[in-house]
């Protein structure tokens, strides 16, 4: 997530932007104090947590701890509910970052800002107003009941829904700020050349934003693997069914610190797996 | 592109990143900048006499939300210049932050297995007394359509229950009366907490939860309450104590004394609780 603070993080390709000047390269030497101290004490406390992690995790006891059904059941359905949330905001979030992208309407700052909201407000908050929009009770959850004898709230699609909810939003800001670094004019020498404006998304406009897809992708996926309040307010929390990693944390430390510190090393392995896999993009610094 | 555009979307972009940040780190402060309280009249050996002051900081399980509130009111009508401010929240929660160092003046909790992680950890003052009990109870979305009228009638099928948590004292209780019943009940979810489940037949997502009696008195006609015999196997005991490290102890004190006193029972049998 933090890694969208990074300049052009989600810029994608570079193709008709001005280079940036490289500012302080070279000038390791002269640090000044006030900035190298609160700096390490930062980095201290962003890393002090996690370091303290693995000093508490019971190793001795981590193997039967994660050989339980229950804690696989949460890590699969966890991988399996993230990456449904990712495909739902690729097939949804994609068009929706190139109408924001590329086309002009009436309020579309406006409707970007709102697109956004879901990133601002927090997950329970969110959790909330799925569950009255489309839970059994819903604005439209009533309809997807009597019509179709659908209801989301504790099912794994509910899962998804909330998960997707939360990290749609990061895909699509990813993918509009690629969109908006790529030069049109590709696109429009496509159309002028007979394609259609979909073939020309199709062959021209999606293999040139094809990065920042993957890193919005990966972006909404992580957010989604570590869902919590939308989870729990919406689908509830039933083992094998909508009980997440993240949940069985929490109800761990109810009771069991030890599987709580055993489950939370499992997520942190996979969240530092996924930056690794980010690290050609995000971490040699371009 | 104008460079203001691209300007805005980096803004937009620091925004959001700041926000969840923020939003991380927000989640784990919700509780105790609560008491910095003014701790002028400890220590002084005086009684009852005493005038108390500064601030009461409870941390109280969250079925106790309502009455406790009250009774807050009470206390601080009768002694002007305190204040008591609370921490709701599961009793296993509040008992973890209370080991874990928050500054806490009462700790009232739903069970006497979560009171017993905070004197295992010598972080009472005594020992802790039983001040109300609580009984179990079926909510249903008012009206009762699907006709429950029985801890039986929770397992047929088509059905949606919530239950509590096992780990929470709520979800302990009602495994307790299941399985005193032989009755096996596949619930739609596991709520992390009483209001919780409560909330899930409130906004009628669920037919029906397992409650205390206490929470279906709260909640007013939002649900409908069903009463059944098996509760009488799983009534809850609540402890309250003094916390060791309470920074305002007179007052906390006065306060236990105040939940105890026929008063404060009078407040919280009318929410439904038991007599000790």
């Amino acid at each position: 997530m933090t890694s969208l603070l990074e300049p052009g993080a989600a810029a994608g390709p570079r193709t008709g932007r001005p280079r940036r000047r490289r500012v302080g390269t070279g000038s390791r030497r002269g640090v000044p104090l006030p900035l190298l101290l609160p700096g390490l004490v930062a980095l201290a406390f962003l890393l002090l947590p996690l370091v303290a992690l693995l000093i508490r995790a019971p190793w001795g006891s981590l193997p039967g701890q994660l050989s339980s059904t229950e804690v696989w059941q949460a890590l699969q359905l966890s991988l399996v509910s993230a990456t449904a949330a990712t495909a739902v905001s690729l097939v949804l979030g994609v068009p929706l970052a190139w109408l924001l992208a590329r086309t002009d309407f009436p309020g579309r700052g406006f409707v970007r800002a709102l697109v956004t909201l879901p990133l601002v407000l927090p997950p329970v908050v969110g959790g909330v107003a799925l569950l009255l929009a489309l839970g059994r009770n819903g604005v439209i959850g009533t309809w997807l009941d009597s019509w179709f004898g659908i209801t989301l709230p504790f099912t794994t699609t509910g899962v998804v829904i909330a998960e997707s909810f939360v990290a749609m939003p990061f895909l699509v800001i990813s993918v509009e700020g690629t969109l908006r670094a790529a030069d049109p004019r590709f696109e429009e020498a496509a159309t002028t050349l007979g394609a259609s404006r979909f073939t020309a998304f199709r062959r021209v406009t999606l293999p040139l934003i094809a990065p920042g897809i993957a890193a919005g992708s990966v972006l909404a996926w992580a957010r989604a693997l570590g869902e919590f309040g939308a989870t729990i307010t919406f689908a509830g929390n039933f083992p094998g069914r909508t009980q997440t990693m993240p949940l069985a944390v929490y109800l761990a430390l109810q009771n069991d610190p030890e599987a709580a510190i055993s489950l939370s090393l499992v997520l942190l392995v996979v969240s530092i797996a996924v930056l690794a896999a980010l690290r050609d993009r995000w971490m040699t610094g371009a | 592109m104008t460079r203001s555009v691209r300007r805005t979307r980096r803004m937009l972009q620091l925004a959001g990143a700041g926000a969840a940040a923020l939003m991380a780190l927000s989640a784990c402060s919700s509780s105790s900048d609560s008491a910095k309280s003014t701790d002028t009249s400890a220590s002084s050996g005086a009684s009852n006499a005493q005038k108390l002051s500064g601030t009461v900081t409870v941390f109280a399980a969250a079925s106790l939300k309502e009455s406790f509130t009250t009774l807050q009111q009470e206390f601080e009508k009768q002694h002007p210049g305190t204040k008591v401010t609370f921490n709701f929240g599961g009793s296993d929660t509040l008992a973890a932050s209370i080991t874990g160092g928050a500054p806490a003046d009462v700790f009232a909790a739903a069970s006497p297995k979560t009171m017993k992680i905070v004197t295992d950890k010598k972080d009472a003052v005594g020992t802790p007394a039983t001040f109300v009990r609580n009984q179990l109870e079926i909510a249903t979305v008012p009206g009762n359509p699907h006709k429950v009228a029985s801890l039986n009638d929770l397992t047929k099928s088509g059905l949606k229950v919530v239950l509590c948590d096992k780990t929470v004292p709520c979800g302990a209780a009602a495994q307790k009366v299941l399985d005193a019943g032989h009755l096996k009940l596949t619930p739609a979810s596991y709520e992390q907490d009483v209001k919780s489940a409560l909330n899930k037949v409130e906004l009628k997502e669920a037919d029906a939860a397992i409650v205390y009696k206490t929470d279906v008195h709260a909640a007013g006609d939002k649900v409908q309450g069903v009463e059944f015999p098996e509760s009488a196997k799983a009534v809850n005991d609540y402890p309250i104590t003094l916390l060791k490290n309470a920074p305002n102890a007179e007052a906390a004190k006065a306060f236990i004394a105040f939940v105890q006193s026929p008063e404060g029972q009078k407040v919280l049998s009318q929410a439904g609780f038991l007599k000790p």
